[in-house]
């Protein structure tokens, strides 16, 4: 299938005050994918969303839809619409009007307003719920009022800022299937935005990592999850071990004092890493066949798993999740593969990462 | 929650049936006597009979009609207004202000104001439209009226405007509304109590006035507040006075009915 662009932000940079949000931004966004922005509040994520909805121009740079440009095109004339993080449900309408909202002002006609309105309360699993005042309904079914207000208009893009955030564990889960199901369905651009790597890791097509007005990273979540860039990324997705190194040569890195053979490449001979190896990755053994040997500090049960907490003797923490059971104070040893190693280097810009990758794995 | 010592609402309960239901039934009561003391439906006859008192309420509910639409038609746009500034609480301190100063003073500055040796007339007079009355006519007295009203209908609209969530504006406007369309369908719906709290304070004292009728209307103006002061005052008929009081309060409570907050 042709890729075909939906968005493009060309150079974008946003300042309040002089103090600049966004720092020279550029990416695109393809038709009927799933995106997620993901980063700590404050990184510019949402400021992101605001612009491509209409709230915000930027101070320099290019918006375009569909290949034309937007900057001053008001919000009410985009083909956008927007899932607010609290909602924004019109207090004194019901869910129908609520829903038929954006259908009145186009002056559609009623029979329609009403077909359409029924569809996008099936869709969200609310029929029935037409007569119901908003203050009567909880936290998940507003939500999903949202979604529909949304939805009905035929956008094509949807924005979801933070819609899942005040919602509990349950019900998130239960909204993150609804949400990807409605968009694989749909077809439309979703533009998902959260703090929560779960959340960005279970629904989308493609993430982008935010930190302090920059995109860190972009990809999958499988391929952000492991072959993280960085030492942010690798953080801030999932959870990690994270250890410096010396990249003896191609294939050869020295972490703990100790060299390991890995499947990483494309540095300069001896040059100072970082590596990352998934808690999940660390097999529990004895200390004889371990690669590493550390003492056990602590064990959590967290239900799947076994959250244990040690210390090698350079005074590293290893962060291991098993089935296994560990005995607190006791020595033991970890095993692990050649690709659980991941290597990171300092300072490599986004380009220069997917280069090498490319040029050692062929 | 904790249960309340039931000593403590006796003050309050006080309160109430002395300052409230004991004059109301009061009131009730002298509605029934004639000037002598027996007991007669004879004001109400006089009331509903006479064109002289039907004429009077025609005209206090027109007068306090006119006054409440003035007073809402300047108060909501300034009220909106408000809530757009940037010290809107100073602002809204500023507007307040003259409700601190007595009545009877600001009606007086009005009279001086208006007067045919007043500032307005001296201006006119410089204008070469020459002097003119101004005073103890129809227009002095709305103009008057409206002015000590506004500040009574810009709170409770402020205080609506203020709790609107400004989140609702943006949906509106990413759903496709022209800020026209957010203004009557989002904000104008979504203020209408803030407008029935200030209809209420405003219509209801309007339809009693009298000390304005009076200063700047130059009892040209009769509203029933008039009427009352002059049956209890001059005539001493407390009888009729209270009759005139108890169509007050039946008024006062369709207004409220009307006006009321529709709960579901």
């Amino acid at each position: 299938m042709k890729k075909e662009v939906l968005i493009t932000f060309n150079h974008v940079i946003k300042k309040y005050d002089d103090q600049p949000v966004l720092k020279d931004i550029s990416f695109e966004i393809e038709k009927g994918k799933f995106y997620t922005l993901l980063g700590p509040s404050g990184c510019g994520k949402t400021t992101i969303l605001k612009m491509i909805a209409g709230f915000m121009e930027p101070t320099s740079g290019d918006i375009l839809f569909e290949g034309k440009k937007i900057n001053n095109i008001p919000a009410n004339q985009r083909q956008v619409n927007t899932v607010f993080q609290d909602y924004a449900l019109f207090p004194h309408l019901n869910v129908f009007d609520n829903i038929a909202f954006g259908l009145k002002l186009k002056k559609m006609p009623k029979k329609q307003i009403e077909q359409k309105v029924t569809e996008a309360l099936q869709m969200v699993r609310l029929s029935g719920y037409e007569k119901r005042e908003i203050t009567e309904m909880s936290g998940g079914q507003r939500q999903r009022v949202a979604i529909a207000r949304a939805l009905v208009n035929e956008p094509k893009l949807l924005l979801l800022d933070e819609p899942l955030s005040a919602l509990d564990q349950k019900l998130r889960t239960e909204m993150q299937y609804l949400l990807r199901s409605l968009q694989k369905k749909l077809g439309i651009t979703f533009i998902f935005v959260t703090h929560d790597q779960e959340e960005a890791l279970a629904m989308s097509d493609e993430i982008f990592v935010l930190n302090n007005g920059n995109i860190v990273q972009s990809g999958s979540p499988v391929d952000i999850y492991d072959e993280p860039i960085n030492h942010y990324v690798a953080n801030f997705i999932g959870e990690s071990n994270i250890v410096d190194a010396v990249m003896i040569k191609d294939e050869l890195v020295e972490f703990t004092g100790k060299q390991f053979t890995c499947v990483d490449g494309g540095m300069k001979p001896n040059e100072a890493v970082e590596v990352v190896i998934r808690p999940e990755d660390l097999v529990l053994t004895t200390p004889d066949k371990g690669k590493l040997v550390v003492t056990v500090q602590s064990m959590l049960f967290r239900g799947v798993h076994y959250e244990i907490r040690c210390l090698d003797d350079l005074g590293n923490e290893w962060l291991v999740h098993s089935t296994k059971r560990a005995i607190p104070g006791s020595k033991i040893g970890l095993s692990f593969d050649p690709e659980d190693i991941h290597v990171m280097r300092f300072n490599e810009s986004e380009e220069d990462f997917d280069a090498r990758l490319e040029s050692y794995s062929e | 929650m904790k249960k309340l010592n039931p000593l403590w609402v006796i003050p309050y309960y006080l309160w109430l049936v002395l300052f409230v239901i004991a004059p109301v039934i009061l009131i009730i009561g002298y509605s029934f006597l004639d000037i002598h003391g027996h007991i007669t439906l004879e004001n109400y006859q006089t009331y509903f009979g006479s064109g002289k008192y039907l004429m009077m309420t025609f005209n206090s509910v027109w007068y306090a009609f006119l006054i409440t639409l003035l007073t809402l038609l300047i108060s909501y746009p300034m009220a909106y207004f408000l809530t757009k500034l940037k010290y809107k609480d100073l602002w809204l301190l500023l507007v307040i202000l003259p409700t601190w100063i007595n009545l009877l003073l600001k009606a007086y500055a009005f009279v001086g104001i208006f007067g045919i040796d007043g500032s307005i007339n001296h201006f006119l007079e410089f204008l070469g439209i020459g002097p003119k009355q101004i005073l103890f006519t129809d227009f002095s007295f709305i103009v008057v009226a409206t002015y000590i009203q506004i500040p009574f209908m810009i709170i409770p609209i402020f205080n609506a405007l203020e709790e609107i969530n400004p989140s609702l504006l943006i949906a509106s406007k990413d759903l496709g509304a022209t800020p026209w369309q957010t203004f009557y369908k989002v904000i104008l719906p979504l203020s209408m109590n803030g407008v029935k709290s200030g209809i209420q304070a405003v219509f209801i004292p309007s339809l009693s006035l009298f000390m304005i009728t009076r200063l700047i209307g130059g009892n040209r103006v009769i509203t029933l507040g008039t009427a009352i002061e002059e049956h209890f005052l001059v005539t001493q008929n407390w009888g009729m006075g209270s009759t005139i009081g108890v169509v007050l309060i039946v008024a006062m409570f369709i207004v409220m009915l009307l006006t009321g907050e529709r709960r579901k």
